[in-house]
């Protein structure tokens, strides 16, 4: 059985590479249902957050507890329940949509993975370009790939890092739209993004980050750019 | 559990050799550079239809582990891509199983290069390859593992290195050095005029004792190593 959770809490988090730090001293708390925004300049420490959000890189010093247990404790439970969309999406380009998708469900020990499969394409509106070898797609068809591929499992905690780079209006539409319908499903999403005309309106919480440290966290999303222009300065 | 451990390894392997079928792109150019060294070691060293003793065997094993070498580093690379080898981190598979998965393959894979080179090596060296085709396989096979168990461990490790292609050969050819020495004094002793079957089946044994402590210790450090 895996071990759920409802509540993500990190504490006194720090990541050093040799003597720089890319992180320190990070707290804060989400919930369930909660659109977390990382926002700050390049070399803020976003990426390496997510990273740590999602176990692939150890904490240096400080931990992040999974409802009430730590990755280490937690294990492949843990990540089981986590669903990553990385800025460079995660899929095998010399294999088709669905192929991409069936490899992750059977991974992931889902039933029936190609019905998994067809569903996730559905959502994507892709159903009828399955079979397309994922390198023939558009930057948009591929992130609508990555992102069921991320969400195959039903995670909990959904990280994303820059999702909505290199995407035209609608599809950025679409992805707020799947975003916004996790939300109501009770799944915590953490996004680090530089986009805050699309980040406003959609956060819960935006937490500012600068040179790896938490310098302003705002719960009003709205107007974002104003504030994250004091915020960063 | 081993259930669950072999169902991962299994769906990785039938992956990376479905990305193999259609790009061919490991396999060619793996295949290309063994038969390139076989052919300039035959032109160099063959005269007159003969090749000194124990030649056949060497050079076998050269091409083995040198287009091993270059097939190791291609398969990571494309995890390296697209950021894939994180996705598969990510997943609440152990992890390994994905280290096993990425072995098999890529023992898949050196298996057809051998397919290939073995009989190439008997045509241009005159080397027996079909008086003990047991042995020789049990000795090609056992060798191949070994090899391929640290350099896909190696390979794994150095996905985010920058000098990785330096590096990968440098770390992996002292360490699999016994390997080598095992493969190519078993080969040898099925290869010479009197072959001596008791000597290949000592190298044969002493393969499995290698691959055994470098399987063992690749499943227990893969874990650790690919967490940052």
């Amino acid at each position: 059985m895996r071990s759920d959770f409802d509540k993500l809490t990190v504490v006194d988090l720090a990541r050093h590479y040799g003597r720089r730090k890319a992180l320190s001293q990070v707290n804060f708390t989400c919930e369930t249902g909660e659109i977390i925004g990382l926002l700050g300049p390049n070399g803020a420490g976003k990426s390496t957050l997510l990273n740590i959000l999602a176990t692939l890189i150890s904490p240096s010093l400080g931990r992040v507890e999974y409802g009430a247990c730590t990755a280490a404790e937690g294990g492949a439970d843990v990540r089981g329940r986590i669903g990553m969309l990385g800025h460079d999406l995660f899929l095998y380009p010399e294999l088709t949509a669905r192929e991409n998708l069936v490899f992750f469900a059977q991974l992931y020990g889902l039933p029936d993975a190609p019905a998994v499969a067809d569903a996730s394409l559905a959502r994507a509106g892709l159903a009828d370009r399955g079979d397309d070898l994922v390198s023939g797609f558009s930057r948009g068809m591929r992130q609508r790939v990555a992102l069921e591929r991320a969400l195959l499992h039903e995670p909990r905690l959904v990280l994303l890092d820059e999702p909505f780079t290199g995407l035209d209006q609608a599809s950025t539409a679409a992805l707020v739209a799947r975003l916004r319908e996790r939300q109501q499903a009770g799944c915590i999403l953490v996004i680090a993004t530089h986009d805050l005309d699309v980040a406003d309106g959609l956060l819960s919480r935006a937490i500012y980050l600068k040179n790896g440290r938490v310098v302003g966290t705002d719960s009003d999303s709205r107007g974002l750019s104003e504030r994250y222009r004091l915020a960063i300065q | 559990m081993i259930g669950a451990f072999l169902r991962v390894a299994w769906h990785v392997m039938r992956k990376d050799l479905t990305v193999e079928v259609r790009s061919k792109e490991v396999l060619f150019t793996t295949l290309f550079f063994a038969v390139s060294v076989v052919l300039v070691f035959s032109f160099a060293i063959v005269r007159e239809g003969r090749a000194p003793d124990d030649v056949a065997a060497g050079i076998l094993w050269v091409a083995v582990s040198f287009s091993g070498t270059l097939a190791m580093g291609r398969t990571f690379e494309r995890e390296r891509y697209n950021d894939t080898l994180r996705a598969l981190l990510l997943a609440p598979a152990d992890r390994p199983a994905i280290y096993t998965g990425k072995l098999l393959g890529l023992l898949a894979l050196l298996a057809l290069v051998e397919i290939v080179l073995v009989p190439l090596i008997g045509l241009l060296f005159n080397a027996p390859v079909l008086a003990f085709p047991g042995r020789l396989a049990a000795l090609l096979a056992l060798g191949t593992l070994g090899f391929a168990a640290v350099g896909t461990l190696f390979a794994a490790m150095l996905v985010r290195v920058r000098s990785r292609d330096t590096l990968l050969p440098v770390l992996l050819y002292p360490i699999t050095i016994p390997v080598m020495i095992a493969g190519v004094r078993g080969t040898a002793a099925l290869f010479q005029a009197t072959p001596d079957l008791p000597m290949a089946q000592f190298w044969i044994g002493l393969l499995i004792f290698w691959d055994a402590i470098f399987i063992t210790l690749a499943l227990w450090t893969f874990e650790p190593v690919m967490t940052e």
